[in-house]
């Protein structure tokens, strides 16, 4: 009986999954759909016969894309450990004067809205002449993940046992020797979690990338299906099946890297 | 920009804050060094990301404050010196036509939203609390429309919502439903900007509710079993009460997270057609960006009524956080 009710349960919840995650099915389908098939009615419900054009048509229009948004991903990634690394070491461990203020500027930085961090920005990299360069969007980009970075650091190095910091004392380490030889190596999961989520923002970052980079030389994949969609309202296969390749680091991390996900998902927010 | 995936920032964020604000770990460190060299050392680890704040935060802040109080003309936005102008940009906004239906999408975008996204992660998280065979891993699936960046999920229900070829449409006809012009008319563009933004938004709100559900001890329901409570009995007398902490904190974020959302609407409809769905974030963005003409000063003060909205719900959840850290 109680065999059966749980079978029954999976069942739901195939089928709930299965309608929540529809339009990511239908992505692959179209991606997959003939130019002459794709405004039939009814639409086809498999690619069969299916094509792999759009995906030439990516691999030709959209490498160069691909390859940026790679370059700024890691950029950024870089930018934000270099950044929030130290700062969480200190906050963990060094009980910096105003330490508590800072966290809660961290917080509220994290609720400001992306267009007037755009629009600030915007001003800025006009004065500086950066505007439309990759090092720009970097650095906007990092905004994303600086001040989550900041505090997954400081809830992880929290935890990291006294004694191991005691011992490197002892063997007369300072604070910067203690950080990178003893704290870094022990953090391995939080830089994990914290680099996976910094690389999926910049690499999903639509609107610095369209106000900051909208006329550079070197555009991200988000701006490539951006201008897809404005440009050939007819090549739906082509532009679902960029959306497809813009979605590979998404589902990598998901499956890879699934328990750093849940890392960084259940570090907190419910208090129990 | 990602909204969806800053969620999950969120989620670390408040325990992160926490734990540095409230309870700071016994460092081994400060009862054997002097108390002024420990702070340096301190601060020196923290100086590259005080200075990152204020040269990236508060400067664009101050930036933008700057620009909603002057006039600025494209001259004066790169050589400077644009005279001041007190509160003109703001009373501009005012008496702007667009004002009271910005204001207008934006509240009902926003409310709209979270009640689907509520309702739904809630009722996911209820029924994926109970384990069943594969419960995990389709849990984790349910995670992927946030992870997708939003150019992804919007250009994909843009497709879907095509008025001659989506599938939507094509599904409506077949149970007898005329096609609906979603993203073209007037009356519909704000209904299909919110059907995307639930779908994006539930993953949140299943996770959030769901590890809420999880701190409530199988005890309490044991107990209300044997007092003869029924499911429905059990949920609305013991789960839900239990679970008010847990919901103020996802509403609140949840509020403070979809006020802003832009790139969903500007992706899907750019805010059109003729302004239909247009919202505080879209509107402030196109008088900046989206004309010809960038009217910086308009633009920079619809963004800080945009900011003065979304810290109200802000610092109400950071009082609601730090009340049930005290409890």
């Amino acid at each position: 009986m109680s065999q059966r009710k749980t079978w029954l349960k999976t069942g739901i919840g195939l089928v709930l999954t299965g309608l929540m995650l529809f339009p990511v099915y239908w992505m692959v389908n179209v991606s997959f759909t003939r130019d002459r098939d794709i405004r039939k009615s009814p639409p086809n419900w498999f690619p069969v016969p299916g094509t792999l054009e759009g995906y030439r048509a990516v691999l030709h229009q959209q490498g160069q894309y691909i390859a940026t948004s790679v370059v700024v991903g890691f950029g950024t990634v870089a930018l934000t450990l270099l950044l929030a690394a130290p700062a969480g070491y200190s906050l963990a461990r060094l009980r910096p004067r105003g330490g508590g203020a800072l966290s809660f500027v961290l917080l509220i930085a994290q609720m400001i809205p992306g267009i007037i961090m755009a629009m600030g920005f915007y001003a800025i990299f006009l004065n500086l002449k950066v505007l439309n360069t990759l090092p720009g969007l970097i650095v906007a980009d990092s905004t994303l993940a600086v001040p989550f970075g900041v505090l997954i650091f400081t809830a992880f190095m929290s935890g990291i046992p006294d004694e191991l910091l005691q011992a490197a004392r002892i063997d007369g380490a300072g604070h910067l020797r203690s950080f990178w030889s003893v704290v870094m190596p022990v953090s391995r999961n939080s830089i994990v979690t914290v680099s996976l989520f910094a690389f999926l923002w910049a690499w999903s970052d639509f609107i610095f990338a369209n106000t900051l980079d909208g006329g550079g030389r070197h555009l991200p994949i988000t701006l490539g299906i951006y201008h897809y969609i404005g440009n050939n309202n007819q090549q739906w296969s082509a532009i679902m099946a960029t959306a497809v390749v813009a979605s590979i680091p998404a589902t990598l991390l998901l499956i890879v890297a699934q328990r750093y996900v849940a890392a960084g998902v259940t570090a907190g927010a419910v208090k129990d | 920009m990602s909204d969806r995936a800053r969620a999950k920032a969120h989620q670390s964020r408040p325990d992160g804050g926490g734990a540095a604000a409230t309870a700071p770990p016994p460092s081994a460190q400060g009862g054997t060094r002097k108390p002024a060299a420990s702070q340096l050392a301190a601060w020196a680890f923290l100086a590259p990301v005080t200075i990152y704040l204020l040269v990236f935060y508060a400067y664009p802040l101050y930036r933008s404050l700057d620009l909603s109080l002057r006039n600025y003309t494209v001259r004066s936005f790169v050589h400077g010196h644009a005279p001041f102008s007190g509160f003109k940009n703001y009373r501009i906004d005012l008496h702007d036509p667009t004002f009271t239906p910005a204001l207008l999408h934006t509240l009902i975008f926003t409310v709209v939203s979270i009640a689907f996204q509520f309702v739904i992660g809630l009722a996911l998280a209820v029924f994926f609390v109970q384990h069943f065979k594969l419960s995990a891993t389709l849990r984790a699936l349910f995670l992927v429309p946030w992870l997708l960046p939003l150019i992804v999920s919007a250009s994909t229900w843009s497709w879907m919502l095509n008025s001659d070829s989506g599938v939507v449409n094509s599904a409506l006809h077949s149970v007898g439903i005329t096609s609906v012009n979603w993203l073209t008319a007037p009356k519909w563009a704000l209904v299909s900007v919110i059907i995307a933004n639930i779908w994006i938004g539930i993953p949140f709100n299943l996770v959030l509710m769901y590890s809420g559900l999880q701190a409530i001890s199988p005890d309490i329901y044991e107990a209300a079993a044997l007092d003869g409570a029924n499911g429905w009995q059990r949920f609305w007398r013991v789960t839900f009460p239990l679970l008010r902490p847990v919901t103020a904190v996802t509403l609140l974020l949840g509020l403070v997270y979809t006020l802003k959302v832009f790139d969903i609407i500007w992706i899907m409809t750019r805010g059109g057609p003729a302004g239909a769905s247009t919202t505080f974030a879209t509107w402030s963005y196109q008088l900046s960006f989206g004309n010809l003409l960038p009217a910086f000063g308009p633009g920079a003060a619809v963004a800080n009524m945009l900011i003065v909205m979304t810290l109200i719900f802000g610092f109400v959840y950071f009082r609601i956080q730090r009340k049930q850290l005290e409890s």
